[in-house]
């Protein structure tokens, strides 16, 4: 296998909370949103990261994109550490690693038409002197809008419409990897086919890599080659999208997708119920830290974090991985 | 017995029997309009359908398909350009509602009807504590302020907020984003309302706090025995929580029933591609997800004839022609002129 395009090590992003005064008072004064995640993306990869509001999610993307800073660990672009990179160094891998934020309409200047939204991209990274009309309208076809869609501000675009805006954008300056976050949050069933269909169609035809941050598990599954599960801004499962989906190992990823509502009302759910209150990142808790909320859990699980467990493409930290037989009847059902 | 009607009620053969109590919620031909600069929007039309008492029924449809605006007509807070122009609302034994004064109406709110919106911090004012604003919402009551507090803590248990005591002196930010929704729907329920309107509660939730929520909801709607209008896009949590369902687009009610009705046997061919878009449906990766190609039609010059016929795949002249429903099973309507052939 080729090196890969994205390559994570142990990487730590620190917050720091509070004043002078609790400092003095001995309260924590910082917290870690995300606490020593490592993974790889290949090209033409799809990777999804999928957790609860708070898990980190958005936090690991921003970090990526040098819009959060690095406390440890490593990050590799395409060869190149990115953690070191200078102002210059750091523009162009955000040409080349481009970040679709969550909200369509919002993410998008009110003020700017779409042509002009699409041409910024080119003037910021000093490509004015291409012919801009020309680029513009083979934005718009490639992401099925019409031409004339240029004239148009974004209160004068559909959610929909707005969001293949904010792909094209994406894709304006020939990038290698998209960080979409929540590409699909707050659009219709039947649009968000549309953009997931988009982003798969575009990825085949410019051999895009993707990473995609949702917490929509029916996304996940329609996009993604592999998925990491995050649980207070570590990874507690990850592996390929289907083997997970299959037979979650942890309880936490079986909790998720045991959650997932679906539209067959005589369906008999066997759910895995976890108590609502997720422990905040100050006061992390003690050895495995889902303890709190694992149906399963046991003395050593209070005691001792557990170990990485590494087969192949899969990993996990977990105890008591749930692969028994007796388990197997909270699988997902095919 | 289903006591749900057809959008035409005259016209139609009804199934209910005639001694089946009013209903908590009950929308007779009700057609709304909005006066904008391109001319008079029509966004809501014919819409009939109700709510028995002590049932959950939940709408579906996608932006657009009118049902904020009917949530807004059914509470009287349309917008100051947005008009009713025909039919009737009828709260259980009440005359209509829509002919009532805004002082009328507004003692109705939050005592008889009352709503949990999708945005549960927008729900809160953020500069107050929980415990007043739970205390402010009974005002009309006379109980003293440490009986309302007392009121509060109860409710706030039966949301499952542990410590309810000391939560009342907390204020919003204070509280997660599911713990915030469960505040809401406490509020909401106080006063035992006869009808909860719950638009999008779970929406902005994540899965496990989505289900928790639903089963919150249910059981609390159990214990009260109120009506609830449950509006989502989500066909899975339609599908867990309710009873009954109503689809909407474009502003028409296009098919009604039983939850059970709809799903196994979807016979308007909007409703069938709004299914069959529906990723959790798929239990493998596919090429490619099916949509609905085609967009809304313009509501200031609505279609002669069927809504959805610019769209649909089965769509031949006659769906020019003005659309009878057609009623499907007994309480099963569908307003498409070839339901036959979708079901086939």
């Amino acid at each position: 296998m080729s090196a890969p395009l994205l390559s994570v090590k142990d990487l730590r992003v620190v917050f720091s909370v509070g004043g002078t005064l609790s400092r003095l008072r001995g309260h924590v004064t910082a917290i870690e949103g995300v606490a020593g995640v490592s993974f790889d993306i290949a090209k033409g990869e799809t990777f999804a990261l999928v957790g609860e509001s708070g898990s980190g999610k958005t936090t690991l993307a921003r970090t990526l994109n040098g819009l959060q800073k690095v406390a440890s660990g490593s990050i590799h672009f395409d060869g190149k550490d990115a953690t070191s990179m200078g102002r210059a160094e750091m523009k162009e891998l955000r040409r080349r690693a481009p970040m679709m934020f969550q909200d369509p309409v919002g993410s998008l200047s009110p003020r700017l038409d779409v042509r002009a939204l699409l041409a910024e991209p080119f003037r910021i990274h000093g490509m004015s002197d291409r012919d801009l009309d020309a680029e513009v309208r083979r934005l718009l076809t490639l992401v099925g809008l019409p031409v004339d869609f240029a004239s148009r501000y974004p209160h004068q675009l559909s959610g929909g419409q707005a969001r293949r805006v904010g792909v094209a954008r994406a894709v304006a300056l020939d990038p290698q990897l998209i960080i979409a976050d929540e590409p699909t949050a707050g659009l219709d069933v039947s649009v968000q086919g549309e953009v997931l269909n988009l982003l798969n169609d575009l990825r085949d035809r410019l051999g895009l890599s993707m990473l995609i941050i949702t917490h929509n598990l029916h996304v996940v599954r329609q996009i993604a080659d592999r998925t990491a599960v995050m649980y207070l801004g570590r990874f507690v499962e990850m592996g390929e999208t289907e083997a997970i989906f299959r037979s979650p190992a942890h309880p936490y990823t079986a909790a998720l997708l045991s959650a997932n509502p679906e539209p067959d009302p005589d369906r008999v759910h066997d759910r895995i119920k976890l108590p609502p209150e997720v422990p905040s990142v100050m006061a992390r808790p003690s050895g495995c830290e889902f303890h709190t909320r694992c149906p399963f859990a046991q003395d050593l699980c209070r005691r001792n974090a557990p170990p990485l467990r590494v087969n192949g493409g899969h990993q996990l930290t977990c105890h008591f991985p749930m692969n028994t037989p007796a388990q197997a009847g909270l699988e997902q059902a095919q | 017995m289903s006591s749900i009607r057809g959008s035409r009620g005259a016209e139609m053969t009804m199934t209910t029997d005639q001694n089946t109590p009013a209903p908590a919620l009950d929308i007779d031909a009700l057609s709304v309009s909005f006066a904008t600069d391109g001319g008079t929007l029509h966004a809501l039309k014919d819409v009939s359908f109700s709510v028995p008492k002590g049932r959950i029924t939940g709408i579906v449809g996608e932006s657009g398909c009118g049902k904020s605006t009917l949530i807004n007509a059914i509470l009287g807070l349309l917008a100051d350009n947005g008009e009713v122009t025909g039919g009737a609302i009828r709260l259980g034994e009440s005359a209509d509602i829509t002919k009532l004064t805004p002082r009328q109406m507004r003692d109705l709110r939050g005592l008889q009807i009352s709503t949990v919106f999708q945005d549960p911090m927008g729900a809160l004012n953020p500069v107050l504590s929980v415990g007043k604003q739970m205390r402010d919402i009974q005002y009309r009551s006379n109980l003293s302020k440490r009986e309302k507090d007392a009121r509060s803590v109860e409710m706030l248990r039966q949301v499952r907020i542990p410590d309810p005591e000391k939560r009342l002196t907390q204020y919003p930010h204070e509280f997660s984003g599911g713990m915030k929704q469960r505040v809401a729907i406490a509020m909401a329920l106080m006063m035992r309302p006869q009808l909860l309107i719950a638009d999008e509660p779970t929406t902005a939730l994540d899965a496990t706090l989505e289900v928790a929520t639903i089963e919150l909801l249910k059981e609390l709607q159990q214990e009260i025995g109120c009506a609830v209008l449950f509006i989502s896009h989500h066909l899975g949590v339609i599908a867990e929580l309710c009873d009954d369902m109503i689809v909407m687009y474009a502003g028409e009610v296009v098919e009604q029933g039983s939850v059970r009705q709809i799903f196994r046997n979807p016979s308007h061919p909007y409703t069938r591609a709004l299914l069959d878009c529906d990723p959790a449906r798929l239990h493998e990766r596919v090429k490619h997800l099916p949509t609905i190609p085609g967009t809304l039609p313009d509501l200031r010059n609505r279609p002669k004839g069927c809504v959805f016929q610019a769209r649909c795949a089965l769509a031949k002249p006659e769906c020019g022609q003005p659309v009878t429903s057609v009623e499907v099973t007994p309480g099963h309507i569908a307003r498409c002129i070839r339901t036959n052939e979708v079901t086939a």
